[in-house]
């Protein structure tokens, strides 16, 4: 648990990354130099491979131990959450109903 | 009408959806921060400076295991390198922003840069100002979002077990909307496995370091889609 002096200056690390990585671009390719080939590749694939990523990195807490809950709760959720999306197309419905079955599996059912 | 409003007319319109989508998201940063056992006052500081949705939620993670600047920073990494690719698409049309420029870029967030590739201004509005006030208005619903949570948070008792999953959810939404859109699914399959194979490892022989395992997905993640970029770059471009 950070104090708040901490808290700040994690809140300020944050900050200055990530203001510096979305300045970058517009440093480095100031004026009319071409964006390297295999950036613009990147561009374009890495957007995929990084949310999936994050996908992933969102499980990372989920317990295989004795006491745990073997990702149930997380595979429902994220299964009806993935299945709304594709039906509805409604992020606001997807995140929130999502969310909620969330919730009740673990505060109730796990 | 002077330039000003023509540029807020014109630029209002378009933000509602991020309105709705941003007091949402806001809201559920809030509700975790004032959760975790922090004051409310943390949520409009977060949301004016670090101003990422999605890095917000993990600042909370931060919040809760200790201080370490060396996790503030790989984690940030982690969570936003994907804006670097963001201005990589706006290095183009962000020329000539003027005075506008340098908070337009330290405001491109995901929903922002949504705005900023598929609209272009009108005819007789100021580019500078039309982009300005889109991402003005987008960051006022996300300082909106993130108090209100955060003060309800505070004065509301409930249980919010279970309330982080919004951003799983929010992560699990974007995949399958690329998923849909994507000429190939090989990048987010690349991404799946890289993440996934090194997090189970991590899991099973290093329990207490779990939080690195981003570290070696993005390094295996960069040398993955080098290997495959020939065959690639020939489905992209096709």
């Amino acid at each position: 648990m950070q104090n708040y002096p901490e808290a700040l200056i994690t809140i300020g690390i944050l900050a200055v990354i990530t203001l510096l990585i979305r300045a970058l671009p517009f440093i480095l390719f100031k004026g009319s130099k071409p964006v390297p080939r295999f950036v613009s590749y990147l561009g374009k694939v890495l957007p995929y491979a990084l949310i999936a990523m994050l996908v992933v990195y969102c499980l990372k807490d989920v317990s295989f131990t004795n006491g745990g809950t073997y990702g149930i709760p997380e595979t429902i959720a994220i299964i009806v959450v993935a299945l709304l999306h594709k039906l509805k197309h409604n992020m606001l419905l997807s995140i929130g109903a999502g969310t909620v079955l969330y919730m009740l599996l673990v505060q109730l059912v796990f | 009408m002077d330039g000003t409003k023509k540029a807020i007319k014109a630029a209002f319109p378009l933000t509602i959806p991020v309105l709705i989508g941003y007091l949402f998201l806001g809201f559920g940063f809030g509700v975790l921060l004032t959760k975790a056992g922090y004051s409310f006052v943390l949520a409009p500081i977060s949301a004016m400076t670090v101003y990422s949705g999605s890095l917000q939620y993990v600042e909370v993670e931060l919040f809760k295991s200790g201080f370490s600047v060396f996790s503030a920073i790989v984690m940030t990494v982690a969570v936003n390198i994907r804006h670097l690719f963001y201005g990589l698409s706006l290095v183009e049309k962000y020329k000539g922003l003027g005075k506008y420029k340098f908070y337009c870029i330290f405001g491109l967030t995901d929903e922002t840069f949504s705005l900023a590739v598929s609209q272009d201004p009108p005819k007789d509005v100021d580019k500078g100002k039309f982009y300005f006030f889109i991402t003005l208005f987008d960051q006022f619903y996300w300082i909106c979002g993130c108090t209100l949570g955060a003060v309800f948070g505070q004065l509301v008792p409930f249980n919010p077990k279970g309330i982080e999953f919004v951003m799983t959810a929010l992560f699990v939404v974007i995949f399958v909307e690329q998923w849909e859109s994507a000429k190939t699914r090989e990048p987010a399959m690349i991404g799946l496995l890289c993440s996934a194979v090194p997090l189970i490892i991590f899991k099973i022989f290093m329990p207490g370091l779990t939080s690195y395992f981003l570290i070696i997905a993005m390094v295996l993640i960069f040398f993955a889609l080098m290997f495959r970029r020939n065959s690639l770059t020939r489905r992209l471009d096709n």
